[in-house]
């Protein structure tokens, strides 16, 4: 991102959003009176809400000479959440360790 | 708070007291050395505030050498008090310390360290760079590595070693089975230097991405540039799972949250999943590295270039993707049911076939190459026999109905130690031996180095051949003994001699560098092996700022076919400029220091204090962050005159001088 003043207007504002949605997880979590699925589904969203808030504020999703590299490393990330977060719950409720 | 202050030092055990006294002696000697000979400012001036990547490197590897003492000790315990039946030497609590601080300690505080010391050291000069991307960072991640080793360290005198095994698996490692601190330590510890290893990750892929010499395209780049770029990028896909799993348990030991507790909807196998999915991808980061130092020493000593260079890249890649997708190999007996164990059965077999594929590469290099067998050399012929005997016990290990029989055995544990020694120790042994003229100007003794490679390849192969058949007859690991009906006793005590000779070779390589380091030949030529990559183009050892002038790179195994082409050393002084290095800074011992006393008062579970210290962390943040050092110029004169001491700047060259 290109910064006319030397102040980082748009750190800052992603610090900020981050700090909002974290706690309103966070408020969510603990003080709303919902069901489990739904706080599930709630919390969820905001998560990825802020992962992509970051990726603009903090991770110079949009710059770079061409989009080449972003693709390469966006394919890598989408990789390893995947093995991570679809493999675990699978791994783990799947079969006789789950019950 | 909990903690018993008054009894902070563990006491009671004569093995125990017996160190805390060593301790105490080594620091004061340490100490009083340093003054006596007024080396303090020596000291902080050339390495605690260096950022220069050599120096990086062989503080990586001094601590990797002292590590493996420590660990070896560990093992030698183990092997004394297994090695009859009913023995008394250790208790059971002692040793389940000593087996947890040894698995902790050598893959961690050993093979990590000794492989990035290597990588330090010799990948900037494989791609003629002068020094990694972001030095100062690069000494940030191995003072942290260090602040957490020594925290780990300092476990078994001060308030108890962890005890709940490498694998530190929940419920034990939780509060309610493991009350005491040591198994804070290694939450906290690991985080430490954990964070040190993910920052030579991002660390590395930038530097071999972005600084290669001009010419060198991706597939021109030297073997072990490829593995460590491969393994860096294993680093930033496992590491941050370590970092989270690492701290949901900090969180649940410290602050009673049930993560990975069996009460209050926690998961233990959670804790199980998230640990294996890095430590699986971890045991690739130690053994993609070693596979490129295998890679230049066997071209090297067969004077012909790798066989299958390509299939050889094609090969890593294929481990490191397939790294990422066998966790579940560990704990197969959660019965998981058919489909997850189905499917991490057939990756975990499909991981031989790259790697086969990298074995014929290197026999077929060897095929009909001229052998030289230097030390180096015999590390790599002898890692190819018994590394495949760890790898094809591991597809045997592979199958999910087969491994509930070998579960938890010694057939397991001599499995991964005839991967890991072959695959990594050889390899780093190998690489000592290959690259300490290029480090420090003078070669190891190669008689001695024989000696040292003998004892060692046999005495591995006594310890661990004799656990496989252990294994088989059921004898279970981690148990501290067995009974003499079991008629354990015989193997178990072959197992015991051969740590015995594994240890003197240990003591010979480590007198070899005694001997090497006060008599060996200084003046050691700048290519002593006659060999291919780029490093061996500039002196030994290294001046610091690397390469005088940049080299430009026509193909693989450049400096090879510069010799080949008979083109000469010799430096045009119009070819000289002013080269731009960075400065020293206090900063990363600094943040070395206050990340380790906040990590020893969260370890004793001190909030406030830890609190206090963690503001000195903060402080050095900031501080970095207001640095505008852009670093330094070397002048022309300086960079004349370090290289006449070692060709001429104009006119004819020697390419031996030694």
């Amino acid at each position: 991102m290109e910064h006319k003043s030397k102040y980082p207007v748009s750190h800052v504002v992603g610090f900020l959003f981050s700090l909002v949605l974290t706690f309103v997880a966070v408020f969510v979590a603990l003080k709303m009176n919902v069901s489990y699925t739904i706080v599930m589904w709630i919390i969820g969203s905001l998560a990825v809400i802020q992962a992509g808030l970051q990726l603009f504020m903090f991770m110079h999703v949009t710059e770079g000479e061409d989009g080449k590299t972003n693709v390469i490393n966006m394919a890598y990330a989408v990789f390893v959440a995947i093995v991570i977060v679809a493999g675990s719950i699978w791994v783990l409720t799947s079969g006789h360790a789950a019950h | 708070m909990g903690i018993k202050w008054n009894e902070i030092l563990v006491g009671g055990d004569p093995l125990l007291v017996g160190s805390q006294i060593a301790i105490v002696l080594t620091v004061v000697a340490i100490v009083v050395g340093l003054t006596y000979f007024k080396k303090w400012g020596w000291l902080w001036r050339e390495w605690l505030t260096t950022v220069d990547h050599k120096k990086i490197g062989i503080m990586y590897i001094v601590s990797g050498v002292l590590m493996f003492f420590r660990g070896g000790i560990d093992g030698l315990l183990m092997k004394a008090q297994t090695a009859r039946p009913e023995m008394n030497f250790l208790d059971a609590q002692h040793y389940n310390e000593i087996f947890t601080t040894h698995g902790v300690i050598m893959i961690l505080f050993m093979a990590m360290p000794l492989l990035i010391g290597l990588m330090n050291v010799v990948v900037p000069l494989q791609i003629g760079a002068r020094d990694v991307a972001f030095p100062q960072l690069n000494a940030l991640s191995f003072w942290l590595f260090f602040s957490g080793a020594m925290l780990f360290n300092i476990s078994f005198v001060v308030g108890g070693s962890p005890d709940a095994g490498w694998t530190s698996y929940f419920p034990l490692a939780g509060k309610e089975f493991s009350p005491g601190i040591g198994n804070n330590y290694y939450a906290i510890a690991l985080q430490i230097a954990g964070l040190g290893t993910l920052m030579t990750g991002i660390n590395f892929i930038v530097t071999i991405l972005k600084m290669r010499a001009p010419g060198m395209t991706l597939m021109k780049m030297p073997m072990f540039t490829w593995t460590t770029l491969i393994t860096s990028i294993i680093i930033v896909a496992a590491f941050p799972i370590f970092t989270v799993a690492l701290a949901l348990m900090t969180f649940d030991r410290l602050y009673g949250t049930h993560f990975f507790t069996l009460s209050s909807g926690g998961s233990d196998m959670l804790w199980a999943n998230l640990f294996w999915l890095w430590a699986h991808p971890e045991v690739y980061i130690v053994i993609l590295p070693a596979f490129g130092i295998f890679s230049e020493v066997i071209a090297t000593f067969s004077r012909k270039t790798l066989y299958g260079y390509k299939s050889m890249v094609i090969s890593i890649v294929g481990i490191a993707f397939l790294s990422m997708i066998v966790w579940v190999h560990h704990f197969y007996t959660m019965d998981a049911g058919p489909a997850v164990n189905s499917f991490f059965s057939i990756t975990t077999m499909l991981i031989a076939v790259p790697t086969g594929v990298k074995i014929f590469n290197w026999l077929f290099t060897m095929r009909k190459g001229r052998i030289q067998f230097t030390t180096a050399m015999l590390w790599a012929l002898a890692f190819v026999p018994n590394f495949v005997i760890g790898g094809v016990t591991g597809v045997m290990l592979a199958m999910a109905a087969a491994d509930y029989q070998y579960h938890n055995t010694l057939f397991l544990v001599a499995h991964f130690h005839y991967v890991l020694i072959p695959g990594v120790v050889f390899a780093v042994f190998a690489g000592l031996y290959y690259w300490w003229p290029k480090m420090f100007g003078f070669m190891l003794n190669e008689k001695l180095g024989k000696y040292h490679f003998w004892l060692f390849t046999i005495g591995f192969n006594v310890t661990f051949m004799p656990m496989f058949f252990l294994g088989l007859k059921g004898a279970v690991r981690r148990a501290y003994t067995y009974s003499a009906e079991s008629g354990f006793a015989p193997l178990f005590l072959v197992s015991a001699i051969g740590s015995i000779i594994l240890a003197i070779g240990f003591a010979v390589f480590c007198y070899n560098i005694y001997w090497s380091f006060r008599y060996a030949k200084r003046n050691v030529s700048h290519d002593p092996w006659d060999a291919r990559t780029l490093e061996w183009m500039t002196a030994s050892p290294v001046q610091f700022y690397n390469f005088a002038v940049v080299p430009e790179v026509k193909q693989l195994d450049a400096f090879w076919h510069m010799k080949k082409r008979g083109e000469t050393l010799t430096l045009k002084e119009s070819d000289i400029k002013k080269i731009h290095m960075p400065s020293n800074s206090g900063l990363p011992f600094y943040m070395a220091v206050v990340f380790g006393i906040t990590g020893f008062f969260l370890v004793f579970e001190a909030h406030i204090a830890a609190a206090v210290a963690a503001i000195g962390i903060v402080v050095g943040l900031i501080v970095r962050s207001f640095d505008y050092d852009d670093g330094y110029y070397v002048s022309v004169d300086e960079i004349k005159q370090t290289e006449r001491t070692w060709r001429n700047v104009e006119g004819g060259t020697e390419n031996h001088v030694g």
